[in-house]
């Protein structure tokens, strides 16, 4: 049985945890380094990046999970995930780190305040239509040549299509919460990849 | 690659239940002024309520507690980048149509207020923004949910530093959940009629034995402790109002609950974070108070 973390320090974890139970995986919350080296694959899901990012450096999770990204641990990012796995941060706090993993650009809250947060259907490449909800959500400005872009958006707002899940060799990120919906697909492709 | 240019909806009760979603295992943190909510995000709060006083003071002070300044708001908003709450009076609609203008990301229509109406809370399935309200049992939280609340905190007893009103509401919610969880579908309807609840949500929760909602916790939590035991408890995320700025250190005492609240689980950690804190707030013995705040709202 595959053994999948999921990164517990803050945000929806219960909902990735049941996704990816009933897609038959070993799910371990993780909240230590010692959690940490037991799972083939990380997800990083929604919440406050800031508050992740704080308790990643007082768990001491920070540097071992930034070693294991580039060594090769298959992660994948929704939202808040996203802006840690970046290379780059806009609008964020003036001392805000990412990993890098992602050579792109995120703008946090890109889309607006939660009043202006939105669900919008998705196509994305080899898996077809599925429900997007993005809430006070990153928007990816800039990206290389690395960055396999799988989705894209027009939101409609004259700023034109922008992607919002993309993959680079074993590190996955949605701008969206696949995990907020009952469509296990992006979870099924993230878990192929291992 | 494909593209998509569907049109998106806002507002969706998805979305608007979806940042409470977010905000789980987090720490809230009542805030009066800019320089407070960047010591609350420095500590790693999920969110800010900016508010004119915590609690305590309004306790204290005494007189009629509204809505709090726009610009204070504004100021906090621009300080701070994790999402940012404010208060509007049980009932008083226009102050929460305020708040929704001012692009607020969450409204609490909060005891902690003077009523504005005695009846009646807000309609909240007419806003665009979410609503957060607090709950002292079952069928208050299922009647808050009724009026559109897409979050509910257990309410507690604010601006005393004291927790165990805190305890007794989360405790009554989540026993009343277990009574409709094991109970037989043909007692719903009585079980409905005593909880003063609508059936269609009774029959939910009967099903899936919790709220529709997550369910946070506010009014008295002081100390990492008091964090770790809600949290135990069942809370899925805290507020702290007074307890973070009134302490001794309060800088230290955000992050030492911030921790706690992640680690709830683990006492070495809660031990660490609590050792040398300084005090926390005074605080009342609620026996003693002359205003109970949890038993506004209807």
């Amino acid at each position: 049985m595959t053994r999948v973390g999921v990164l517990a320090l803050q945000g929806d974890v219960g909902e990735h945890v049941s996704m990816l139970e009933s897609l038959g995986c070993e799910v371990v919350k993780v909240r230590t380094v010692e959690d940490l080296n037991s799972v083939e694959g990380l997800v990083l899901p929604g919440g406050e990046s800031t508050t992740i990012a704080y308790l990643l450096t007082t768990s001491g999770l920070k540097d071992v999970l930034g070693a294991k990204i580039s060594q090769g641990l298959p992660v994948f990012g929704t939202c808040a995930g996203l802006i840690l796995l970046s290379s780059e941060v806009l609008d964020g706090r003036s001392d805000q780190w990412s990993y890098g993993a992602l050579s792109l650009s995120v703008r946090r809250n890109g889309y607006g305040r939660q009043i202006a947060s939105f669900e919008s259907p998705l196509e994305v490449k080899d898996v077809g239509t599925v429900p997007g909800v993005f809430i006070r959500a990153p928007r990816i400005e800039t990206y290389s040549d690395d960055v396999e872009v799988l989705a894209t958006l027009d939101h409609g707002d004259g700023l034109g299509e922008h992607p919002v899940f993309v993959r680079q060799h074993q590190v996955w990120g949605a701008s969206f919460h696949p995990e907020l919906t009952g469509d296990a697909r992006l979870h099924q492709l993230f878990l192929n990849s291992l | 690659m494909s593209s998509s240019k569907n049109p998106s909806v806002t507002a969706t009760a998805l979305v608007k239940r979806g940042l409470a979603d977010m905000l789980r295992g987090g720490v809230i943190m009542d805030v009066v002024n800019p320089e407070q909510s960047k010591i609350a995000e420095d500590a790693g709060a999920v969110a800010v309520m900016a508010l004119e006083r915590v609690p305590a003071d309004i306790r204290r002070d005494g007189g009629v507690a509204r809505m709090s300044d726009p610009l204070m708001i504004q100021e906090i908003q621009a300080a701070v980048t994790i999402p940012v709450m404010a208060k509007a009076r049980i009932g008083h609609f226009a102050e929460a149509q305020i708040l929704q203008a001012l692009d607020v990301d969450y409204i609490d229509e909060s005891e902690v207020l003077t009523p504005a109406d005695e009846e009646n809370h807000i309609d909240k399935w007419r806003f665009s923004v979410p609503f957060v309200c607090g709950a002292t049992n079952l069928g208050e939280a299922l009647r808050r949910i009724s009026e559109g609340a897409c979050l509910i905190r257990s309410k507690g007893e604010a601006g005393t530093g004291n927790v165990v009103e805190a305890v007794r509401h989360l405790r009554t919610i989540n026993a009343q959940m277990r009574r409709l969880h094991s109970a037989d579908q043909n007692e719903l309807y009585a079980l409905a009629k005593d909880l003063q609840a609508p059936l269609a949500l009774v029959q939910e929760v009967a099903q899936v034995g919790k709220l529709p909602v997550p369910l946070f916790c506010a009014g008295g939590i002081s100390t990492p402790a008091d964090a770790s035991l809600v949290l135990q408890l069942g809370a899925e995320a805290v507020f702290v109002g007074s307890g973070i700025f009134k302490s001794e250190d309060p800088e230290r005492m955000a992050r030492a609950i911030v921790e706690a609240t992640t680690h709830f689980e683990d006492p070495s950690v809660v031990a660490k974070v609590s050792t040398g804190l300084g005090s926390a707030m005074k605080g009342w013995e609620t026996a003693s108070l002359e205003q109970r705040l949890a038993e506004r709202g209807w």
